[in-house]
């Protein structure tokens, strides 16, 4: 080969992302000195959950973004705006609705000049590759997700990128369909029959990773940062049955539901001290109850394998690890390796009727969520026993991006009204302590 | 398909069929009648006593031709118009910061009032010619449609999705190709519609704008609107009856013709995840898309619009994008300049204004438009109130009747194309000859043309109320006040208030026309801002009217942001469904 540097096709060095406020001044980082490089020939998947800046870390390697701080360089040549030689698939899929699939999929070599015989007979072959024939004149809305896919797989491989970027394709597509499309890439990539080099998939689905690809990255939270990485060394294809399989699920599993180590950011801050840089998931409160009661009842008695429960409640791990790491907040249960086990304290909560979970929840919130503590305060500490939630929210957003704030106090809310700790009038956007009587 | 049936088709297709005859005789028709239209346009302005419009019924085709013409020019000029202010508004900040506002306050300015600058300055323009005048009237149309139009494009080109916006950078895509490709497509549903729904205030413009006096000066164009205006002078119920059966035939055929076919065929730009369950058709688009030869004559002009669309236009990169980026210091500097100029403009402009007025007028002539505005605010507010009282019950009933829905919407909508001219006659013999107060008897005059926003939208609400909710009530026996009050109004109110927007908008406009008002030789006037100004403008005393107009906008502008946005923005965050 004549490429210098054949191994690293894409290297990115300590990037960071920052978003302004809405008042101007630089936010909390969304991504905190990433670093990754793509060698050619590999699957690489970026695995975290919902709000980790992995879809904003694949902007900014697509160019779509330019991030704060860092660099991205692909294959020797810096970043600096959409870059030729990467085409993103999107989970949305992304098409033009006014455009049939022919017309979709001959967009991006057409918007570049390439004459139009040429593009036509590309864009047929890849419409070949793709499993699509017969589909060319129809238009986007009258077809099924999983073809609609397929369009944005052909739309990308038209324009012969080096590097094929996914952000979570196949997260809105439904479980058969989602696991059609991923052994027909899976198996046109081990073909050759797909001009790409490498191939950096975005998922939150640990299994789909491990399924796919041959190196794992997996990304923390709040702000985004690498916190490890995996090696796959299954061979393809492979089996989700294979007991080395399981072993790398569910070493990802106890992995990712690790205790947060003290966020280096708000280390010696305020924040750190008084709690309120703790950031919460928005969680159903009736979802909590319930899975207490699962993991109490059989086959889990009391302990249940985070895998095993994730497939038989069909829960993604971003609804499961918030509801998981909420419980183990109010120490209602607790995460050890890839399980999760209900305390003492858990199991007397399943046992009670309605009217005594509620004073349990909302005694416990009160303990062991700081915000939630500093809201009652504010609020006795008032002569009026109100308090605006902007308040808050800009204390908050000391701590935490403007999205990450938002969210918390919604989470709070939540969980206040459940343990009817205080009230929260939403037309006047105060907290008080007045319920109807 | 067998392979002889297909030859056998194969050799016919060639020929015409019989959908290519229909299409092409309509084609042809079309032709025709913009010749004969256009012919009187270029004509020398004829002389001031000469009756310009007879009341022949047999000239109604012809003047309903101009009138057309008129108003398809006023739609050519507010698409141009469109596609550049509101696409500079959308892509540059510094420009959004003039224009976004601007276009606010000219949604509220009665341009009907200044309709006497228009007419002296286009006729300054073409001096002796028809076409001064021709201008003048298609710049009121204009005024109706570009605003809400340029509104539509903004709105659309902020709220492009950022996925397809994310694949058409990604494919580098042109500023050119990008717009044609994703942004111009993706606002054509909301053009669309807007386009539609501002072609019945078009009408109201039209009818005020053909037969205008300003001072000494009358102009009169051949078309519907002077028809009605000579009819109105006459005192012809007959010609007004004429008149109102060809405005009826002309909205249907456009309605028909024109928008029908335009957004069945725009259904395909909607960007919604499946195909929805009902979708538009047109029988006349039907007819289109059956030909062979219109068909075929067709595709290579579509072929060569798409061609066009991904041409390789855009701003050349002077400098390397890392030196074009420039710092947030001196882009607030930057900004701050843009400010200041914008404020310095600004003072000028009104010191411009201040000073065309105190040339003639002083504090009391300002004092006496406030009040005489409150005249008409009262006018305003009362008749919105007993429009929606009378019109929302009966729309709901209409409304959650999905037959009655489907044939009562269409002619709300036709109803409010009716200018408010054709009521003069019987509202001019009515006040004098039961001796009536025209403070009062005139006010209904004002929602004439606007109610029909109100019926029209609260349907629409009606219709789309959530069918479970609806049994749920009946299930737990709501009833009386409490279903109104708790079930329906707040279920249908978002769509309440865009109608009595629309229509709080319009009334303000139409009380210029509406608060003086002429039969044969008899004049009835009741106080009010509008009056005011239709007196200034029949004396031609401009800097009465520029009093009047501007106090009037202000009016209007604190009303629509005290009240009505408001209520619309409490309705659009606790209320929408």
């Amino acid at each position: 080969m004549l490429d210098p540097s054949p191994t690293n096709l894409l290297d990115v060095s300590h990037v960071s992302q920052t978003f302004a406020k809405g008042s101007g001044e630089p936010g909390a980082p969304v991504l905190q000195d990433v670093s990754l490089t793509l060698r050619t020939g590999e699957i690489v998947a970026l695995l975290g959950r919902s709000g980790c800046g992995k879809s904003t870390l694949l902007r900014i390697i697509s160019g779509l973004t330019r991030p704060s701080e860092g660099e991205v360089t692909l294959a020797g040549k810096p970043v600096d705006g959409p870059a030729e030689g990467v085409a993103m698939v999107f989970q949305s899929f992304a098409l033009f609705p006014w455009l049939t699939v022919l017309d979709n999929v001959e967009l991006g070599p057409r918007a570049i000049g390439v004459p139009q015989d040429e593009t036509r007979k590309r864009a047929l072959k890849a419409i070949d590759t793709i499993g699509l024939d017969g589909f060319e004149s129809a238009y986007p809305k009258e077809l099924s997700g999983g073809m609609r896919q397929r369009v944005g797989f052909a739309r990308a491989l038209v324009v012969q990128p080096q590097i094929l970027l996914m952000d979570e394709p196949f997260s809105a597509l439904d479980v058969l369909t989602a696991e059609t499309l991923r052994t027909d890439l899976l198996d046109l990539w081990q073909d050759g029959r797909i001009p790409i080099k490498s191939i950096l998939m975005v998922t939150h689905n640990i299994e789909e990773a491990v399924l796919m690809a041959d190196r794992i990255i997996v990304l923390a939270s709040n702000p985004g940062r690498v916190a490890a990485e995996i090696a796959i060394p299954l061979k393809h294809p492979r089996d989700r049955l294979d007991p080395d399989f399981r072993n790398l699920v569910e070493k990802i599993y106890a992995l990712m539901t690790q205790r947060p180590e003290p966020k280096p950011v708000v280390a010696e801050s305020a924040g750190a001290a008084t709690g309120l840089g703790l950031a919460l998931p928005r969680v159903s409160t009736n979802s909590l109850a319930g899975m207490l009661e699962e993991i109490a009842a059989p086959p889990y008695n009391g302990q249940a394998d985070l895998p095993h429960l994730a497939d038989s409640l069909q829960l993604e791990i971003d609804d499961l690890f918030p509801l998981g790491e909420t419980l183990q907040l109010l120490k209602f249960a607790e995460f050890a390796d890839a399980d999760i086990k209900l305390t003492a304290l858990g199991k007397r909560f399943v046992d009670m009727d309605v009217d005594q979970r509620k004073k349990l929840f909302g005694d416990e919130v009160l303990a062991n969520i700081p915000l939630a503590a500093h809201i009652k305060r504010v609020l006795d500490e008032r002569p009026s026993h109100r308090a605006p939630a902007t308040r808050f929210r800009e204390e908050l957003e000391d701590y935490m991006s403007e999205e990450y704030a938002e969210r918390t106090l919604r989470a709070i809310i939540n969980l206040a009204r459940y343990g009817e700790l205080f009230a929260y009038d939403e037309n006047a956007q105060t907290f008080s302590y007045e319920n109807p009587t | 398909m067998s392979r002889i049936n297909t030859f056998a088709s194969a050799g016919r297709r060639i020929l015409p069929n019989q959908w290519d005859v229909i299409a092409l005789a309509a084609i042809l028709a079309l032709f025709v009648m913009i010749a004969r239209g256009s012919h009187g346009i270029t004509a020398p302005l004829p002389a001031a006593d000469a009756p310009a419009v007879s009341l022949d019924y047999w000239q109604l085709p012809y003047y309903a031709m101009r009138t057309i013409l008129r108003m398809f020019a006023a739609l050519a000029a507010s698409l141009v118009f469109t596609f550049t202010y509101a696409t500079l508004a959308a892509k540059s900040r510094r420009w959004e910061m003039v224009l976004i506002p601007l276009l606010d306050i000219l949604q509220s300015v009665p341009i009907l009032g200044f309709l006497s600058f228009t007419v002296t300055f286009f006729l300054g323009l073409f001096p002796g010619n028809v076409l001064g005048a021709e201008c003048a009237a298609i710049f009121a149309i204009f005024t109706s449609q570009a605003w809400n139009m340029a509104f539509s494009l903004y709105q659309s080109l902020r709220t492009v999705p950022r996925d397809l916006d994310e694949v058409a950078r990604g494919f580098r895509l042109t500023g050119w190709q990008k717009f044609w490709q994703l942004e111009a497509p993706f606002a054509v549903p909301g053009l669309i519609w807007n386009t539609m729904m501002s072609m019945s205030g078009g009408w109201f413009f039209v009818v005020a704008a053909e037969a205008i006096t300003v001072g000494d000066t009358t102009i009169t164009l051949p078309g519907i609107g002077s028809y009605i205006a000579a009819a109105n002078t006459a005192g012809d119920w007959y010609a007004i009856t004429a008149a109102v059966a060809t405005m009826a035939i002309i909205i249907l055929a456009y309605d028909q013709l024109l928008f029908r076919p335009i957004i069945a065929w725009a259904g395909k730009f909607r960007v919604e995840l499946s195909a929805s369950q009902q979708t538009e058709s047109s029988w006349v688009l039907d007819i289109l898309s059956r030909t062979y030869w219109v068909r075929t004559a067709a595709r290579p002009v579509f072929k060569l619009f798409r061609s066009i669309g991904l041409l390789r236009i855009g701003l050349p990169k002077l400098l390397p994008p890392n030196v074009v980026k420039a710092t947030p210091e001196a882009s607030r500097i930057l900004d701050i300049a843009w400010i200041a100029a914008i404020v310095a403009v600004s003072i000028w402009a009104i010191w411009l204004v201040v000073a065309f007025v105190a040339t003639e007028l002083s504090w009391p002539d300002v004092w006496q438009a406030i009040y005489l505005t409150f005249f008409t605010l009262l006018r305003v507010v009362v008749l919105m109130a007993l429009a929606t009282i009378v019109w929302v019950p009966v729309s709901v009933w209409i409304g959650l009747r999905p037959r009655w829905a489907e044939a009562v919407q269409p002619v709300a909508q036709f109803l409010a194309a009716f200018p408010v001219n054709l009521l003069f006659g019987g509202a001019v013999s009515l006040v004098l000859t039961f001796h009536l107060n025209p403070d009062i008897w005139l006010s209904g005059l004002i929602v004439f043309g606007t109610q029909w926003y109100i019926v029209f939208n609260t349907i629409g609400g009606a219709a789309a109320y959530p069918n479970d909710l609806r049994e749920a009530a009946a299930n737990f026996r709501v009833h009386g006040w409490d279903w109104w009050r708790k079930a329906i109004l707040p279920g249908i109110a978002p769509y309440y208030l865009t109608g009595a927007i629309t229509a709080s908008g319009g009334s303000w406009n139409a009380s210029i026309v509406a608060e003086y008002v002429k039969w044969k030789d008899q004049t009835v006037e009741a106080h009010g801002i509008g009056a005011y100004i239709a007196h200034a403008t029949d004396k031609g005393d401009f800097p009465k009217i520029v009093l009047g107009v501007a106090i009037m906008s202000i009016f209007v502008t604190l009303f629509n942001r005290l009240f009505w946005r408001q209520l619309y923005a409490y309705a659009e965050r606790r209320l929408r469904l």
